[in-house]
């Protein structure tokens, strides 16, 4: 009996990402969700600008590469006009929420009907750990490189803090994958984030707090100790909106 | 035959919409408005959709899914949202997709003004977005040439798989003309094999993207768009020559200006100038094969636009130095009359005796 | 043979729709016509501006620099376009609101209480189908009953009452002076 093995959804291609980055097990939760859903066959994914700009390498799925911040647009484009395909996005933090801000909440007020898988690792890791708008304040990154303040590089972006008081937006929950307990609660959060989809219920967003440990300067387990100690304090975890939980119904009314 | 009086604008949606096109995305700015207008009125009915975007750049990335998942799309604007489709429209080109995307040119730059202009032949020809790229141009010059080269701009946008930019201007948008819709012609939408439509289990996955990291498949690529580059340029030259064969001066002229320069070209015939009008209706490729013809006839040429002087640099190219090729424009939102093109035919045949 | 139109005047005044009937007329009579509105800030602020063209040769521009023939519904317009007028050309004016005459003696100036018309008909918003009776009457752009049958074809059956009332403030421009 198999208990354990790629996900159909996964290709079978080895991955580009750092040893120790969180990336590959937010990958696999997507593909696993793809799989039990069984919705390969009819899903689109809309691919960023960032570390995850080659995620359509990895999905068996079709996908489109948006240029930066642009993807929720894009898989405006591709929803609208196939309204019974599955779209997501996979973003990271300067595409989701410096650039391509506008798109992202102009996509969460329509309440288009999509799913977001966005990573939240503080900093810009495809050029090499700059400032991102969720660098958490004293951070070091090359581009606050005294720690980021307040007065000079401004205050971080809560994103589902944010887009939780959107109408559009049916589901937003926060997620950590440092650990197993929180890897399946990830996992869970990643399916109904689909299956909201499914439902035509609005945009669902899961925010994944994710590791950096190149940029971030630290060991693999390090990093996941940081997430622990540092990042999910100032990020706490937790459901932000469920309007269906709530006893909305989303966009289908 | 039975015409309708429609403004240039709504002429672009009911020509786009009868070409197939269901989707429009766009975001409002003069002169060009009506069409937004018209498609969120008319999309409804024919099971279409119209969306106003946040922004340009959303509107031109909305096109650009809508496209990569392989149906016919447009949007419209007006010179700075034109600049600010830049980015959308090199991806676009980079992921070779088809769209038509309208600009109904405005005065510049910056804010510029809101009447008339050519202003953006450069941008438009010359580096609408990053990267090696072209896109393919038309210049209609009347509103059934809207209409008409909107449906055909589907057509060339499929078969080429690169977007096709129409180039209007303010008046040609603004101005009502009688259409005759009955008279267009239309190409079917071919299949598209390629696009991200979920591959439901009967293909391979598609993917559709432009980036390309290792210089050799990146040059590759490029070298493989500029094969296609090279085939539009042997196969889709369009332009209308108006007296030129046996003319001594050639006015080169598009658009609005073309309308007046042609009204110039027949006064200086009826005082004994032989003068002519080649007008290109696609600015890319540019009709350069024509001029430099025209050029071992012709003692003279003159480019006419509504600018500081854009496609006269691609007239003197064309000519190869050959002949004396001069300019007469206005610029800001004013057009010259046809007296004033005149004006300058007869001075260039002054100079020629 | 060319015919360039301005009309102008205040936005309600009907100005756009006066140059659709026209130029919608002359399009059904094979002419080469060109309709274009102001735009922009400029249809801010109340003003209102198209200009026609009706022609039997090619239009080169639908901007009118001199018109032929300017229809003035305010002083502004009057103000701003009479001057334009080329030598030999028409002005046609509402005299209700506008008290001024040209000094000009190389046009021919036509008025007509349009508005006070319009009103004593008891339908002030017919002011435009007013003028465009007098206009039609002392120009040759087309035969009166022709551009009638345009104007009251235009309306559906189902609006009898507007059709009437849209035949009558023709009749009273074009009866105008009589």
């Amino acid at each position: 009996m198999i208990v354990y093995k790629r996900p159909e959804a996964l290709s079978k291609v080895p991955m580009h990402y750092c040893p120790g980055c969180t990336h590959g097990i937010v990958h696999r939760l997507v593909a696993e969700v793809i799989d039990e859903l069984g919705i390969e066959a009819q899903t689109v994914g809309v691919a960023p600008v960032g570390c995850a700009v080659f995620a359509y390498n990895y999905f068996e799925c079709d996908f489109v590469e948006a240029s930066h911040g642009r993807a929720p647009a894009v898989a405006t484009g591709i929803k609208r006009t196939h309204p019974d395909k599955i779209v997501f996005t996979y973003q990271g933090d300067g595409d989701l929420a410096a650039i391509g801000t506008a798109e992202t909440v102009h996509a969460a007020a329509r309440g288009e009907n999509i799913t977001i898988i966005f990573i939240n690792n503080t900093n810009y890791g495809m050029t090499g750990g700059q400032m991102a708008p969720t660098t958490m304040p004293g951070q070091v990154t090359t581009t606050s490189p005294y720690g980021r303040q307040k007065l000079i590089q401004g205050n971080p972006i809560h994103v589902c803090e944010m887009l939780s008081t959107l109408d559009g937006v049916a589901y937003a929950e926060r997620v950590a994958v440092n650990n197993v307990k929180n890897v399946r609660a990830a996992k869970r959060a990643i399916k109904k984030a689909f299956q909201n989809q499914i439902d035509k219920k609005g945009l669902s967003i899961v925010e994944v707090l994710s590791t950096c440990p190149t940029n971030w300067g630290m060991s693999p387990t390090d990093a996941l100790k940081f997430v622990d100690e540092k990042m999910i304090p100032f990020y706490p975890l937790g459901v932000y909106v469920d309007r269906n939980a709530m006893g909305g119904d989303g966009n289908d009314e | 035959m039975s015409k309708v009086l429609i403004k240039g604008n709504e002429a672009v949606a009911e020509a786009a919409i009868r070409s197939g096109c269901r989707y429009y995305f766009g975001y409002p700015i003069t002169p060009q408005t009506e069409i937004a207008e018209y498609m969120a009125k008319k999309m409804p009915t024919v099971g279409g959709l119209c969306l106003q975007a946040e922004s340009e750049v959303a509107a031109i990335n909305m096109v650009y899914g809508a496209a990569a998942s392989g149906v016919r799309v447009m949007t419209s604007s007006s010179s700075p949202g034109i600049s600010l489709k830049s980015e959308g429209v090199s991806y676009i080109v980079g992921c070779d997709l088809p769209c038509v995307i309208l600009n109904v040119q405005r005065g510049g730059p910056g804010l510029g003004g809101i009447q008339p202009s050519q202003s953006d032949y450069y941008q438009a020809t010359k580096a609408l977005g990053h990267g090696d790229m072209q896109l393919f141009v038309l210049a209609p010059s009347s509103v059934q040439e809207m209409a008409q080269l909107t449906a055909d701009a589907f057509g060339i946008a499929d078969k080429y798989r690169m977007p096709v930019l129409i180039l209007a201007d303010g008046a040609l948008g603004q101005m009502m003309e009688p259409v005759d819709f009955d008279a267009l012609k239309f190409t079917p939408e071919p299949k598209k094999p390629w696009a991200t439509n979920g591959h439901g289990g009967k293909r391979k996955k598609n993917i559709i993207t432009s980036l390309f990291l290792k210089p050799e498949e990146l040059e590759a690529n490029v070298l493989e768009r500029a094969e296609k580059y090279k085939i539009v340029t042997e196969n889709e030259i369009r332009y209308e020559n108006y007296m030129c064969d046996d003319a001594d001066i050639v006015i080169v002229s598009f658009g609005i200006t073309a309308r007046i320069s042609k009204a110039a070209v027949n006064e200086a015939r009826a005082r004994g100038i032989k003068a002519g009008l080649l007008r290109p209706i696609t600015l890319s490729p540019f009709p350069a094969p024509v001029l430099r013809k025209l050029a071992d006839t012709a003692s003279a040429f003159l480019s006419v636009e509504l600018n500081m002087g854009q496609m006269v640099n691609d007239v003197k190219l064309a000519v190869e130095c050959r002949k004396p090729v001069s300019f007469f424009g206005r610029t800001g939102g004013s057009l010259p009359s046809s007296d004033d093109v005149l004006e300058q035919i007869i001075k260039i045949s002054g100079g020629l005796k | 043979m060319t015919n360039k139109i301005i009309l102008a005047g205040f936005g309600g005044q009907g100005i756009l729709f006066l140059g659709k009937k026209l130029a919608t007329a002359g399009m059904d009579k094979d002419m080469n016509v060109t309709w274009l509105p102001s735009y922009g800030p400029e249809q801010r602020g109340g003003t209102c501006n198209c200009s026609v063209i009706l022609s039997d040769t090619d239009i080169s521009s639908p901007i009118i620099g001199s018109p032929d023939t300017l229809v003035a519904f305010n002083i502004q317009s009057y103000e701003k376009f009479m001057p334009r007028i080329v030598t030999g050309g028409k002005l046609f004016a509402d005299s209700t609101l506008i008290d001024k005459h040209p000094e000009r003696n190389d046009i021919d100036s036509y008025f007509i209480p349009a508005t006070a018309i319009a009103n004593d008909l008891g339908t002030p918003k017919l002011v435009n189908v007013v003028m465009l009776g007098y206009l039609i009457k002392n120009t040759d752009f087309f035969d009166r009953d022709y551009i009638r049958g345009v104007l009251t074809d235009s309306l559906p059956a189902s609006k009898a009452a507007l059709r009437e009332a849209n035949g009558r403030a023709f009749d009273a421009g074009y009866g105008y002076g009589e």
